[in-house]
C-alpha cells in the first residue's frame, strides 16, 4: 500500500522518532508499505518513517540503481540505526519527496560507520562511503526531526564558517 | 493578488536597508517571491519579485519615500512572475587567473555558443591592487551537453594560451 509523504511545512516533519521496540508483522508490513512509497518516489533511493508519519526510527535506502555508483549494499533496512564513524567532507545538492520543487546544497561525510538492526531485530555493522553515505545521512536525519534545509550551505558560495578564535583576555 | 513585479534598487550600504525596504513593502499588502539581495562594492543591491494588487504607480508611490531616506535608486518593472520554477544546474565553471579586462565576454561568449545557459553567476577580484587576480563562478544549464562546454573550454584555453585557469565540473542533484 502507497503512503502519503508528508511535506514541509508540516511541523510533525520536525519531530524526533523513538527506537523501534517490537520486531512483529505490523513492522514488516509497515515496511513493505514503506519501500513500495520509496521506490514510487522521484529519486527512489530512500526513505524515512517520519516521512509518511510513523515517528520510529526506521529508513531504507537503496543507491544500487544509480548508475554511477559502484559501492553499495543494495537495499538497506535501518532500524534504529546509528553513526559510530564518520570520515570526509563534501558538499553536493540535495533533494528531498518532502521538500518538493526546493534544491540546496549540503555537507555530508564521504565515508561512514553504521550500526542497526534489521528486520529481525539482529545488529548489523555497516561501512559506505559516497552517495550511499550521503543519502543515509539524509535519511537519518529525519528521525532527529530534521531536514536538508537545516544544513544548508550559502547558495553562493561553497565557502565553510571562519573558526572562531577565543579572544584573549 | 494579481500583478507581479520587480523591484530593484541600489544604493551606499548601510544599516537597516532590508529592514525598512521589506517592512514599507509587508506593511502595504505586498508579497515577495524570490529576492536577490547582496553588496557589491560599497553599494547594496537588492532585487525582488514583488506580489501585490496594487498598480505600478500605487507600488512606487508607497516604496519611494524610503527608498528616498535610504538614498536609493529605486526601479519597478511589471513581470510574468510565476513560483516554483527553479531550473537546476547540472554544470559548474570556475575561472581565475590574473586581472584582465573581458574574460567574462570572452568566456560566457563562448560558452554561450556552445549551449550554456547561466543559472547564476558571480565574479570578484581578489589580491593585491598591483597584482589582482579574477575569479568567477558560474552554475547553469548544459542545453548541447557537457561534451559541447568541455570543447568550447578547450578552445578557449588554446586561445588565451594559458594564463588563465578554467575549470568545468558536473553538477548532480540527489534526489532522496
Amino acid at each position: 500500500m502507497m503512503l502519503e509523504i508528508l511535506t514541509y511545512p508540516d511541523p510533525r516533519l520536525k519531530q524526533v522518532s523513538t527506537s523501534v521496540e517490537y520486531f512483529d508483522n505490523d513492522l514488516s508490513n509497515f515496511i513493505k508499505d514503506l519501500e513500495e512509497t520509496m521506490h514510487a518516489g522521484p529519486g527512489g533511493v530512500g526513505i524515512a518513517a517520519p516521512q509518511v508519519g510513523r515517528f520510529q526510527r526506521i529508513v531504507i535506502v537503496d543507491v544500487s540503481k544509480h548508475k554511477k555508483v559502484t559501492k553499495h549494499h543494495g537495499q538497506l533496512v535501518l532500524i534504529n540505526p546509528e553513526i559510530t564513524d564518520w570520515e570526509g567532507f563534501e558538499i553536493a545538492r540535495e533533494g528531498c519527496m518532502s521538500v518538493p520543487d526546493y534544491t540546496g546544497n549540503v555537507i555530508r561525510a564521504t565515508h561512514l560507520k553504521l550500526t542497526a538492526q534489521n528486520e529481525k531485530a539482529e545488529i548489523k555493522q555497516f561501512e559506505m562511503e559516497g552517495y550511499e553515505a550521503r543519502a543515509v545521512q539524509h535519511e537519518l536525519d529525519h528521525l532527529d526531526g530534521l531536514l536538508f534545509l537545516d544544513r544548508l550551505v550559502s547558495r553562493r558560495h561553497d565557502l565553510f564558517q571562519r573558526k572562531t578564535y577565543q579572544k584573549k583576555k | 493578488m494579481k500583478n507581479w513585479f520587480m523591484l530593484a534598487l541600489v544604493g551606499q550600504d548601510q544599516v537597516g536597508i532590508v529592514a525598512n525596504i521589506t517592512n514599507t513593502l509587508y506593511r502595504g499588502g505586498c508579497n515577495l517571491g524570490e529576492t536577490s539581495m547582496l553588496r557589491l562594492g560599497e553599494s547594496f543591491t537588492m532585487m525582488m519579485m514583488v506580489n501585490t494588487q496594487l498598480d505600478e504607480n500605487t507600488l512606487i508611490s508607497m516604496i519611494k519615500p524610503t527608498a528616498d531616506v535610504l538614498n536609493l535608486h529605486l526601479h519597478i518593472d511589471q513581470i510574468i512572475g510565476a513560483l516554483h520554477p527553479h531550473p537546476e544546474p547540472d554544470v559548474k565553471i570556475v575561472v581565475h587567473g590574473a586581472d584582465r579586462a573581458g574574460i567574462v565576454a570572452q568566456v560566457t561568449g563562448k560558452l554561450a555558443q556552445a549551449g550554456l545557459n547561466i543559472l547564476d553567476l558571480e565574479t570578484g577580484v581578489g589580491g593585491s591592487s598591483e597584482k589582482p587576480f579574477y575569479f568567477m563562478q558560474i552554475e547553469g544549464c548544459a542545453t548541447q551537453g557537457m561534451n559541447a562546454l568541455q570543447r568550447a573550454l578547450e578552445e578557449l584555453k588554446e586561445n588565451l594560451q594559458g594564463n588563465i585557469e578554467i575549470n568545468l565540473s558536473p553538477l548532480e542533484t540527489f534526489d532522496l
